[in-house]
């Protein structure tokens, strides 16, 4: 009877990686491969990021922010960090802690009780009302905190709207015009409530650039 | 719409959404591990696998083929993570700095370690960034199965309580584990899976097997965007309620969750199996009401804190939110304040630990409420499989109560709970905050240790190590990110959490599964605690709260509470 068990036991081991194996083939190969056939076939252009090409060339995914200005590499206190200057030309997007970089996606992770947090909130407050020409008490939250992926493709109506005199001024358009682009770029919620009114700033600015 | 309404009709959309599902699904799941027929396929694997399907198991040879098949995904997962270099597909990720076409590296050993313990543990806790870590086929073929797998065995184990209560077996016999394995994730997951990773694309998730696309904006940014199999990973992250990333941003990522729709739907995955699941349990006892109750207990926990998290956020205390006009640090401007304080609250009381934005920068009454999520045990409405379990030992613990007020032998559905019933369950309870709270203090005894901690003042820097050991030791794997995590100690540590935190209580589970089967069942009489009203429900609602109260209200105390008092 003992030589049975310990047999058994031994049994229940190999079973084990036997079960490991065939549930890997299952669902970590074909259930995957399956998968990306039908999204290919179906969804072919979302399947594959949602590119969006002006000319025949990829310039964006329309789901992932890009930073609209200028990298340049400085040293700040002995360490290089990239600093963007925004283009007064185009809508600008949310602050991000990687300067949207994809490979570097996350959050700030800063704890609202944290003052250094406070202290670039504010910092963001008084650039962006001077980039604008605008008081700082008309900037909007979205427009001083960064997101949590870093790659927020999207701001705020009342964002963008705050930034139309400027846009306009530098493209030489009418604000009118401008603002009607704006309001044309404005998703609702989803069904009427779910999730947050938002303007896409890529489609936007491309909007813009056949405008002007 | 103001968006304080909005966000309340999207609750409630969600809730309905919930609710139409709830009973053909839970019915659904009730036959597929009642049901004495194998299909086909299922009898192929089985052979492959050299089981007999018709062989019933008692309690101690069930956890046998647990724990074998645990240790054997572990040290499988651990495998193709130290030799993905040599695997195919491995130059599709991206480099650290962004660039592409590199030959990824093989992930160190205790990083290995510590992510196959969280992937098999269904804790999804995550120290690496996926994008720049794990290649394409360690995705696909090692985390992702046991995304599905680890979910199948949390519902085998379920079951196998739920047998206890429901049938009496003279010899103790409490179903097969490699059955209840095969057919959760064959008839449950994989269908739902299928369906909803396509649903998810056409939201604008990403399913591809190519190189990173390179593109040249407008504005001047070169990017090289990271695409890869993801629907098919995150549709089965959030049904399994496992919550482990593709990308570094997690469910916030636009490649992941991409609109509000998707949003919801990646919720609705979340909560779906393990709110279902009490309709799967009444079914099997006989009595459909007798889930009411359960649904009720862990619904109405879920709802109280949905509306406490709503509440806190929108108000926005703390300085930098009262600085910038809105609690929106971390948050997307997708989703905003309701969708982001209902993902959160699900996210953390399922056992599921992805995010679609960053608790550590939630007002301090909001991260410590996700914190507080946890500590409940996971069980309002939990993992899947582990909510249902975790629950039913809450409602052995009730009956014991109430039964001690009115001085009678407690027994819930027909079972007595003796002596040994209720050690089982006693030790249940205690296994999860013993191992959570000694690693917390061990860390907090050891200066490399607390030098990880990313926020200043003392009292949210040990909430994020306090965060980390709770989630780990109850297999949520969400972050408080601020904490470096990737260090010896850390994955070591949060590692062998996470083992104890799953697979402990799985052992107290079924030696109580066991004890049950064996017992006749015996008639209701005038002086049995009914148990299928919502009375019950509210009882049993208080017993999680208390429990988790006495145990953890010193260490909430040094924290989000001081935290949260100084703001």
């Amino acid at each position: 009877m003992a030589g049975t068990k310990t047999n058994s036991r031994v049994r229940v081991v190999w079973t084990g990686i036997r079960a490991v194996l065939v549930l890997t083939v299952v669902c970590g190969i074909v259930y995957p491969l399956v998968v990306t056939g039908l999204a290919q076939g179906i969804f072919h252009d979302k399947a594959n990021g949602s590119i969006v090409k002006v000319d025949g060339k990829n310039v964006a995914s329309s789901l992932v922010g890009q930073y609209w200005g200028t990298a340049k590499t400085v040293k700040q206190n002995g360490e290089e960090v990239t600093v963007v200057t925004p283009n007064p030309k185009w809508f600008q997007p949310r602050p991000s802690t990687s300067n949207y970089d994809p490979a570097a996606s996350g959050a700030s992770n800063l704890a609202l009780s944290n003052p250094e947090l406070t202290k670039t909130v504010e910092q963001r407050k008084a650039d962006v009302a001077k980039f604008n020409g605008v008081s700082e008490s008309a900037v909007p939250a979205d427009a001083v905190t960064a997101s949590g992926s870093s790659l927020d493709p999207q701001i705020s109506p009342a964002y963008a709207k705050l930034q139309i005199d400027r846009v306009a001024r530098v493209n030489h358009l009418s604000a009118t015009a401008v603002a009607k682009l704006v309001d044309a770029h404005v998703q609702g919620r989803t069904l009427g409530i779910l999730g947050d009114p938002r303007v896409n700033v890529l489609e936007l600015n491309l909007a813009l650039a056949t405008m002007s | 719409m103001s968006p304080v309404l909005a966000a309340v009709l999207q609750a409630l959309f969600l809730i309905a959404l919930l609710g139409v599902c709830y009973v053909p699904f839970g019915t659904y799941m009730a036959n597929v591990y009642t049901s004495r027929k194998h299909l086909k396929v299922e009898k192929g694997l089985y052979r492959l696998m050299g089981v007999d399907p018709d062989a019933e198991q008692r309690w101690p040879a069930y956890l046998r083929g647990v724990l074998v098949f645990s240790a054997a995904s572990v040290l499988f997962l651990y495998l193709i993570q130290r030799i993905q270099s040599h695997l195919p597909l491995d130059r599709l990720a991206l480099g650290t700095d962004g660039s592409t076409g590199h030959n990824l590296v093989n992930v160190d050993p205790q990083q290995s370690f510590n992510t196959a313990a969280s992937f098999v543990s269904n804790t999804n806790w995550q120290s690496y960034s996926g994008e720049t870590t794990m290649s394409h086929v360690t995705q696909m073929t090692g985390l992702a199965v046991q995304n599905f797998v680890s979910a199948a065995v949390g519902m085998a184990v379920a079951i196998a309580l739920v047998r206890g209560f429901a049938r009496y077996r003279s010899g103790g016999e409490l179903g097969n584990f490699w059955v209840d394995l095969v057919r959760g994730t064959l008839r449950i997951l994989l269908p739902v899976a299928v369906v909803g990773a396509l649903i998810l694309v056409a939201g604008g998730v990403t399913q591809s097997l190519s190189m990173p696309e390179t593109v040249t904006g407008l504005g001047g940014e070169v990017q090289h965007l990271f695409t890869g199999p993801i629907a098919s990973q995150e549709v089965i992250k959030e049904l399994g309620t496992n919550g482990g990333g593709f990308f570094n941003a997690n469910s916030a990522h636009p490649f992941e969750n991409p609109n509000p729709f998707t949003n919801i739907f990646e919720i609705f995955l979340i909560l779906i199996i393990p709110f279902s699941l009490t309709r799967t349990f009444g079914k099997m006892v006989g009595s459909v009401k007798q889930g009411y109750a359960l649904l009720g207990a862990m619904g109405g926990v879920w709802l109280l804190f949905v509306v406490l998290m709503h509440v806190t956020e929108f108000l926005h205390p703390g300085a930098a939110a009262q600085a910038a006009g809105a609690a929106m640090e971390g948050k997307e401007s997708r989703f905003g304040i309701g969708g982001s304080s209902l993902f959160a609250v699900s996210t953390t009381m399922t056992s599921t630990g992805a995010v679609d934005s960053f608790h550590s920068s939630f007002t301090g009454f909001g991260g410590g409420i996700a914190l507080f999520d946890m500590m409940l045990g996971e069980v309002t409405p939990g993992g899947v499989g582990s909510g249902l379990y975790g629950m039913l030992i809450i409602a052995v613990i009730t009956v014991f109560i109430a039964g001690l007020m009115v001085g009678r032998t407690p027994e819930y559905l027909g079972k007595k709970l003796g002596s040994r019933e209720i050690t089982m369950a006693a030790l249940y309870i205690l296994v999860t905050p013993t191992v959570a709270l000694l690693f917390t203090s061990i860390s907090m005894a050891m200066p490399t240790a607390r030098a990880s901690m990313a926020n200043p003042g003392m009292a949210h820097g040990f909430t994020e190590v306090l965060y980390a050991f709770t989630s780990g030791a109850n297999n949520n794997g969400s972050a408080f990110a601020g904490l470096n995590a990737n260090t010896d100690w850390y994955n070591t540590a949060i590692g062998i959490a996470m083992l104890m935190g799953r697979f402990l209580p799985m052992v107290f589970v079924l030696a109580l599964a066991g004890s049950l089967t064996e017992q006749k069942p015996i008639p209701a009489s005038k002086g049995t605690l009914r148990t299928n009203t919502p009375m019950f429900a509210m009882l049993a609602a208080s017993v999680v709260i208390l429990v988790c109260g006495l145990t953890y209200f010193p260490a909430l105390a040094l924290g989000p509470l001081a935290e949260g008092f100084s703001s």
